[in-house]
C-alpha cells in the first residue's frame, strides 16, 4: 500500500468503528429500558453518525476518487469494511450494551486525546469535537456500569455476564499493526498498543468499583481492521445498504 | 367543617375558576380546579404523551434502512424529539396528581388510549416522508390550537412542541418532494404513501362536529377552542396545495375547492374504519402494544437495579453523615 492507501484504510476504519456503533446504538429506538435511555441512546448514535459523516467524508477526499461519505458508507461490501468487532456484535440486553459503551469508549478516550495532537489538522479537528463526545459517553457507560454492577443480583449477574463474554474483543483495540506504524510515524497518531496499560487500569478500576470481577481470559477475538468480520456484519449491511442496492438510480 | 359550610366553600372555588377561565387567566397546578376538569386534562395530556411515545415505533421500523446517512440522522432526531415530547406531557399530566408509571400501566391496560393514526404500518420509504408531512401536518394544526388551552403547563409544553413539529412536517415534506423528483419507482412509492396516510390523517381530527361526544365541556373550559371539522378544514386547505406543487394525487375524486365556504369540500370518511380501529382492530394495534408492554417488561430488571443502587448510594450518605 502507498502512502495514500493506508492513510484511506486508517480513516475508515476510525470511521467505520463510528457507523458500525452507530447502527447498534440506532436499534435502541423505542426499545430502551426509560424513556429517557431512549433519547440517551439515540444521542449518542446521532454522535457517532456525525463522528462517521465527517470521517468517510474525510476518507473519500484521500481516496481521490470523488467517492462521498454516503458512497463509502452504502455502496462498499463487507470485507472493505474496517469496524472493530465489538461494534458490530448484536446488543443483546442493555448491559451488555454499556459493556460495549465502557470498552469503547474508555479505548477512544485515550485515543482521540493523542490525536487531537496529530500533525494531520483536518484528524486533529474532529478529535477534538470528537473528544467532548466521548466524555459523555464514557460518564453515562460507567454510571450504569456501576449502577448494573451493584445494583441488584439480577443486574449483577447480567453485568458481570456482559463483562467477561466482550472482554476477548475488546484486544483488538489495542492491535498496532503496518497501518498504525505509517500513521504514527507519518501523523504522530497514537498508539493503540500504548494505550492498553491505561485502558486496564481505568476500566479495572470502574469494574472493581461496580463489585464486578475483572475478567483474566486471555483469548482475544480479532480480524476486523482487516475487513474478516464475525457473521453479524453481513447482516447489519444487508439492512443498511437495502434501499441504495435495490434503487441503485435513486437519491434520496 | 359542616357540610353547608364545605358546600358554599366549594361553590366559591369553582366560582374563582371559572372566572379565571372567563378571564383567559391559565390555570396552574396549584390552583383549585373542578374534577371533572383535571380528569378530562389527564386524559387528554397523557394520551397525547403516550401518542408520541407509540409514534416512535413505525418511524423506527426504518431508522436501520434510512437510505443515506443524511436521512438517518434526521429520521433519528425527529424520533428522539418525539421522545421528548413524550417527556414533557407525562410530566405536565404529572403535575395534575398521576405518576408515570400509572400512565403507562392505564396504556397497557387499555384504559388510556393513544392516536388511532399510528396502528397504521410504516411499509416503504416514502412513508417516514407522509408520516411527517401529513401526520405531523395534522397534528400541528391541532396543537397550534392547543397552545392557547387553559392549562398553562400543557399550554407550554404545546408551545415547544410546536416548535419542533414544523421542523418534522419540512422534513418530511423535503422526503416526498425529493421521491417525487425522483426515479418512476420512487414517485411510486410516494403516492402510494399518500394514498394509504391521507384518510388516517382526516381521521386524527375525530368524529365530525355533531357527533362529537366530548366537545361540551373541553369548549366550555377552553381546553379546546376550536371544533374537530374547524381544524380538519385547516388541515386540508393547506395540504392540497402542498401536493400539487410536487405531483401528487389526494386520492379524494369529491375534493374540490368551494368558493362559498373558503373551503375544500372532501369527500365521506369511512368512519367504519375510524371506529374499527379505535376498538383495537386496525392493522398494527397489537403489534404496538405487544412492543410497548414486551419493551417494558423486558426494562424492569434496569429500573429495579437502577433504584436499588440509588438507595444504597443514600443509605451510605446517611451513615457517613451520622
Amino acid at each position: 500500500m502507498n502512502q495514500q492507501e493506508v492513510m484511506f484504510k486508517y480513516c475508515l476504519r476510525l470511521g467505520d468503528n463510528a457507523l458500525i456503533r452507530s447502527y447498534r446504538l440506532s436499534e435502541w429506538c423505542s426499545n430502551a429500558p426509560i424513556l429517557e435511555e431512549d433519547l440517551a441512546l439515540t444521542n449518542f448514535a446521532l454522535d457517532m453518525i456525525g463522528r462517521a459523516q465527517a470521517l468517510l467524508g474525510y476518507a473519500g477526499q484521500i481516496e481521490g476518487k470523488g467517492r462521498t461519505d454516503d458512497d463509502l458508507a452504502y455502496r462498499r461490501g463487507e470485507r472493505s469494511f474496517y469496524n472493530v468487532l465489538l461494534t458490530e456484535l448484536p446488543n443483546q440486553d442493555f448491559a451488555y450494551t454499556m459493556a460495549r459503551e465502557l470498552y469503547m469508549s474508555a479505548f477512544e478516550y485515550f485515543y482521540y486525546s493523542g490525536l487531537v495532537a496529530s500533525k494531520d489538522a483536518t484528524l486533529a479537528a474532529i478529535a477534538a469535537k470528537t473528544l467532548k463526545e466521548i466524555k459523555y459517553h464514557l460518564s453515562h457507560a460507567t454510571d450504569w456500569v456501576l449502577r448494573l454492577g451493584d445494583g441488584t443480583a439480577e443486574s449483577h449477574a447480567k453485568m458481570q455476564a456482559a463483562v467477561d463474554d466482550l472482554w476477548p474483543y475488546a484486544s483488538e483495540l489495542f492491535e498496532s499493526d503496518t497501518t498504525d506504524a505509517a500513521m504514527i510515524s507519518a501523523i504522530s497518531a497514537p498508539d493503540p498498543a500504548a494505550l492498553k496499560d491505561s485502558w486496564v487500569k481505568h476500566v479495572s478500576a470502574i469494574l472493581k468499583e461496580a463489585t464486578l470481577d475483572v475478567p483474566t481470559t486471555m483469548y482475544t477475538h480479532t480480524g476486523g481492521r482487516n475487513g474478516i468480520h464475525s457473521e453479524n456484519l453481513g447482516h447489519i449491511l444487508a439492512e443498511m445498504q437495502f434501499l441504495p442496492h435495490a434503487y441503485p438510480d435513486a437519491k434520496w | 367543617m359542616e357540610l353547608q359550610e364545605q358546600t358554599t366553600v366549594q361553590v366559591d372555588l369553582l366560582k374563582s375558576f371559572e372566572e379565571k377561565i372567563g378571564r383567559d387567566d391559565a390555570i396552574e397546578p396549584k390552583d383549585k380546579m373542578p374534577d371533572a376538569y383535571r380528569k378530562h386534562l389527564i386524559r387528554q395530556i397523557s394520551q397525547h404523551a403516550h401518542s408520541e411515545v407509540i409514534g416512535m415505533q413505525p418511524e423506527g421500523n426504518w431508522i436501520t434502512r434510512a437510505p443515506s446517512l443524511r436521512a438517518k440522522q434526521i429520521l433519528l432526531a425527529k424520533i428522539q424529539d418525539e421522545g421528548g415530547h413524550g417527556l414533557y406531557l407525562y410530566s405536565a399530566a404529572e403535575t395534575l396528581g398521576i405518576s408515570r408509571t400509572e400512565m403507562i400501566e392505564q396504556l397497557h391496560s387499555g384504559k388510556a388510549k393513544y392516536s388511532n393514526i399510528f396502528n397504521y404500518p410504516a411499509l416503504n420509504w416514502a412513508d417516514i416522508g407522509a408520516i411527517g408531512w401529513l401526520v405531523d401536518g395534522a397534528a400541528i394544526v391541532n396543537q397550534v390550537s392547543l397552545q392557547r388551552t387553559s392549562y398553562g403547563p400543557y399550554s407550554r409544553a404545546m408551545v415547544r412542541i410546536c416548535k419542533e413539529e414544523s421542523f418534522h412536517q419540512r422534513q418530511g415534506y423535503e422526503i416526498m418532494a425529493k421521491m417525487m423528483a425522483g426515479t418512476a419507482d420512487q414517485r411510486e412509492m410516494a403516492q402510494d404513501a399518500m394514498n394509504r396516510w391521507w384518510w388516517p390523517a382526516l381521521m386524527m381530527f375525530g368524529p365530525h362536529d355533531s357527533e362529537s361526544p366530548r366537545s361540551g365541556d373541553a369548549f366550555k373550559w377552553k381546553i379546546k377552542r376550536q371544533s374537530n371539522d374547524e381544524l380538519r378544514a385547516k388541515f386540508i386547505d393547506k395540504t392540497v396545495q402542498q401536493a400539487e406543487v410536487i405531483g401528487l394525487t389526494i386520492p379524494d375524486k369529491d375534493l374540490k375547492w368551494n368558493e362559498a365556504r373558503g373551503h375544500y369540500d372532501h369527500g365521506p370518511i369511512d368512519w367504519n374504519e375510524f371506529y374499527n380501529v379505535i376498538n383495537g382492530n386496525g392493522p398494527c394495534n397489537k403489534q404496538r402494544m405487544d412492543h410497548h408492554k414486551r419493551v417494558h417488561a423486558e426494562g424492569a430488571w434496569v429500573r429495579e437495579a437502577a433504584e436499588a443502587y440509588r438507595a444504597k448510594k443514600e443509605k451510605q450518605l446517611f451513615q457517613s453523615k451520622n
